[in-house]
């Protein structure tokens, strides 16, 4: 599904991702852990087709096509979704509006037919159930005012509704208490299917008690200088990354 | 410009209020003295009305220049909003006007009429708001002035239609357009006014339109001024409003298409616990100018006021807001806010804003605040990121700029229309024939109805 391969990508002329390679199978699960400012966010970034950051080497294939080549909405229509780490505030953008001018796009890119009112709006309650999403967020602008876990919620919420092929949730699990971690890791399952994939950006083990994956990717200064089974976890969570920190300084 | 008038004094004196005849003197002798204000009058700094004033119009002040039926060539559609509705056709008023009964005392029509008729408005109230000694643009309407719309709302009556004035440019030589309306809002009375602008014809025009707005003790005018108009009309409108005890006045521009737009917008709170909301918001694009002056005279004691215009400018547009607030000696416990914020889609376009704050009181609170910025990257990207072409997700973070200023608008159907008019301008597909309120569509035919 995910195929990355000796990816490179700077900012500022600084080199954040040094040569990554992945590769994603539908049905899957990847974790990647790593401490702060190794470059999870960043992967997610150029995956997601943020121009911020400069893609100077390397191939990424999407379902068989070039993800690099196109826009970051053609992209989220051949169903890549990222739950962002910072999710932003969109102020006199309603939350109805944003779902139903997004899930449209997606439609009309795939040749489906727009949602009538009363099929969209039956999606967007029975997807606010799934989450747990309390009702009066879906009627506010986008984010505005939302609380930490409130803004995550929402993430996941718009993924149940965009129903994408592959998601990649960074940091979903920060800021959130033990009941909406549950929540939002009960929905990331039920949304599970054979010919979907999740990659899970996270920082602590703890989420991946609930999210099980099939493979742990250590990434750190811009490569991934570990992969194992979910085991890995545990071990990071019991020894800290500063055994990685020092077995791959350099 | 005082040859013109010269010329044309028998023509336009005959049959006007003396009251309104008797301005002229004044007002020959200021604009002498005065001129059109070039760039180096302060209130003008930014827009330069000289240069566009040198133009050649022609100037015809007793007849539109229009001889259609409206009824014919507006094929409307009133399912948006019912009301009060009247036409003025290149300034004057267009006797066709059609509406249903009004209700018992109020008074809409001619202001060339109706100024006579009612000698005793005009003696308490003409020429009391505008100054024409003191400005060269309402100098210069004052000595022009012969007709315009007159909307009168007696003591406690409350309207509950709005009144729906539609200014029409029309005809196919360039012309000078001098409009003069009035509104008096009684004690005690309410009603909505909506001046909706519009060209119809290709020709170039240059509009000066002065009102003066009286709202009485404990009054409440709601008005509207909705601005769509080609690229080739340059207008001065000039809005000047008194507002008496406990009275409330809301004013909201919206200006979503037109070539030069210079809004001197006044108001005089000359009451005590008045309540003033002014709002604006201008959407520019190619190389329109949209200067908003605004004026909020806080003489007594426990009002407030209430001001945002917001902009979105493309292209090489460009704009300017002032806006003065004065809270005199007494005004004691003012409330006064104000706000400026612009949204800048391009290197190209330029926007000048200047907060004037002139306080003399001691017990007063007063905020104002100005911002130019561009589009919020981030947003953009995280709409992009769920899919939205880059196009509609701009389009939707305009709008959402935009929104705060329509959801100011009072009437449910009126702001129901400006978002659609909104959201189509930033589309690009906002028709010249995009009439405001009663016409979804305008007629083709209005174009060959012309003289
Ligand atoms: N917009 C940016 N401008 C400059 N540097 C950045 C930017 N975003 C991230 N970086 C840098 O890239 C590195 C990786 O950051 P990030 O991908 O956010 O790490 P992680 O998500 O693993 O904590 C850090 O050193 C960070 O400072
Ligand atoms: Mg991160």
């Amino acid at each position: 599904m995910l195929k990355i391969k000796d990816l490179h990508a700077m900012i500022d002329g600084k080199e954040i991702l040094r040569g990554i390679s992945l590769d994603v199978k539908p049905g899957e699960i990847h974790a990647i852990m790593g401490p702060n400012g190794s470059g999870k966010s960043t992967l997610a970034a150029v995956l997601t087709g943020n121009e911020a950051f400069e893609v100077s080497e390397g191939m990424v294939e999407f379902n068989g096509k070039d993800l690099l080549e196109m826009s970051p909405e053609d992209r989220a229509r051949e169903g890549l979704f990222l739950s962002f780490q910072y999710p932003v505030e969109i102020p006199g953008v309603s939350m109805t509006n944003f779902m139903r001018t997004a899930l449209n796009e997606q439609r009309k890119h795939r040749g489906q037919e727009v949602l009538s009112a009363s099929d969209f709006l039956k999606l967007m309650r029975d997807k606010k159930n799934l989450v747990e999403i309390d009702s009066d967020l879906t009627n506010r602008s986008v984010n505005e005012g939302f609380s930490g876990g409130e803004k995550k919620k929402n993430e996941i919420f718009q993924m149940a509704m965009l129903d994408p092929t592959l998601s990649i949730l960074d940091e979903t699990d920060s800021g959130l208490d033990i009941d909406a971690l549950r929540v939002v890791a009960n929905g990331v399952n039920k949304l599970r299917r054979s010919d979907n994939a999740t990659i899970v950006i996270t920082h602590y083990q703890r989420l991946l008690d609930y999210i099980v994956p099939d493979y742990v990717h250590v990434l750190y200064k811009g490569r991934i200088v570990k992969s194992a089974g979910k085991e890995l976890a545990q071990e990071l969570e019991e020894k800290g990354y500063d055994w990685i920190k020092k077995e791959f300084e350099d | 410009m005082i040859a013109l008038f010269d010329e044309n004094r028998h023509l336009i004196e005959q049959g006007a209020s003396p009251v309104v005849n008797a301005a002229r003197e004044v007002a020959t002798e200021a604009f002498a003295r005065l001129g059109i204000p070039s760039s180096k009058v302060e209130a003008y700094k930014y827009t330069n009305l000289q240069a566009w004033f040198k133009a050649t119009y022609r100037f015809t002040p007793t007849e539109s220049g229009f001889s259609g039926n409206i009824d014919e060539v507006f094929t409307c559609d009133v399912d948006a909003l019912e009301s009060y509705t009247v036409f003025a056709v290149n300034g004057r008023y267009y006797e066709g006007s059609s509406y249903t009964r009004l209700p018992e005392g109020v008074v809409i029509g001619s202001f060339a009429e109706l100024s006579v008729k009612h000698p005793e408005l005009m003696h308490k109230f003409y020429g009391k708001l505008a100054p024409a000694d003191a400005d060269g643009v309402v100098a210069l309407n004052t000595l022009l002035a012969c007709d315009g719309i007159f909307v009168y709302v007696p003591k406690n009556m409350v309207v509950e239609k709005p009144i729906q004035v539609v200014n029409i440019l029309t005809g196919d030589t360039d012309r000078m357009v001098n409009q003069r309306n009035f509104i008096v809002i009684e004690e005690n009375a309410q009603a909505r006014v909506l001046f909706c602008d519009h060209t119809l014809s290709n020709s170039r025009f240059l509009v000066n339109s002065v009102t003066e707005g009286f709202v009485d003790a404990s009054g409440n005018l709601d008005f509207y001024n909705i601005q769509n108009q080609h690229n080739g009309v340059v207008q001065v409108g000039g809005y000047y409003f008194n507002q008496e005890t406990k009275s409330v006045l809301s004013a909201n521009y919206f200006t979503l298409n037109t070539g030069v737009t210079r809004n001197n917008i006044f108001a005089r709170l000359g009451g005590v616990h008045a309540e003033n909301h002014i709002s604006g918001l201008y959407l520019t694009d190619k190389n329109m100018h949209v200067d908003n002056f605004s004026f909020i005279d806080h003489a007594m004691p426990d009002c407030e006021s209430n001001e945002l215009f917001k902009g979105v400018m493309d292209d090489g547009s460009t704009g300017a807001f002032t806006g003065r607030i004065m809270v005199r000696p007494d005004a004691q416990r003012t409330n006064a806010y104000q706000s400026n914020n612009n949204l800048l889609l391009t290197d190209n376009a330029r926007m000048n804003t200047r907060p004037q704050l002139e306080i003399y009181a001691d017990d007063v609170k007063c905020s104002h605040g100005a911002t130019v910025g561009q589009l919020d990257e981030k947003a953009l990207f995280y709409l992009r990121a769920r899919g939205i072409g880059k196009e509609e997700a701009t389009i939707l973070l305009m709008y959402a700029f935009a929104y705060e200023v329509i959801e100011k608008i009072q009437l449910p159907g009126l702001k129901e229309q400006i978002r659609l008019l909104v959201e189509k301008r930033f589309r690009g597909e906002l028709d010249k024939c995009d009439s405001c309120i009663v016409c979804g569509q305008l007629n083709d035919k209005i174009l060959n109805a012309s003289v």
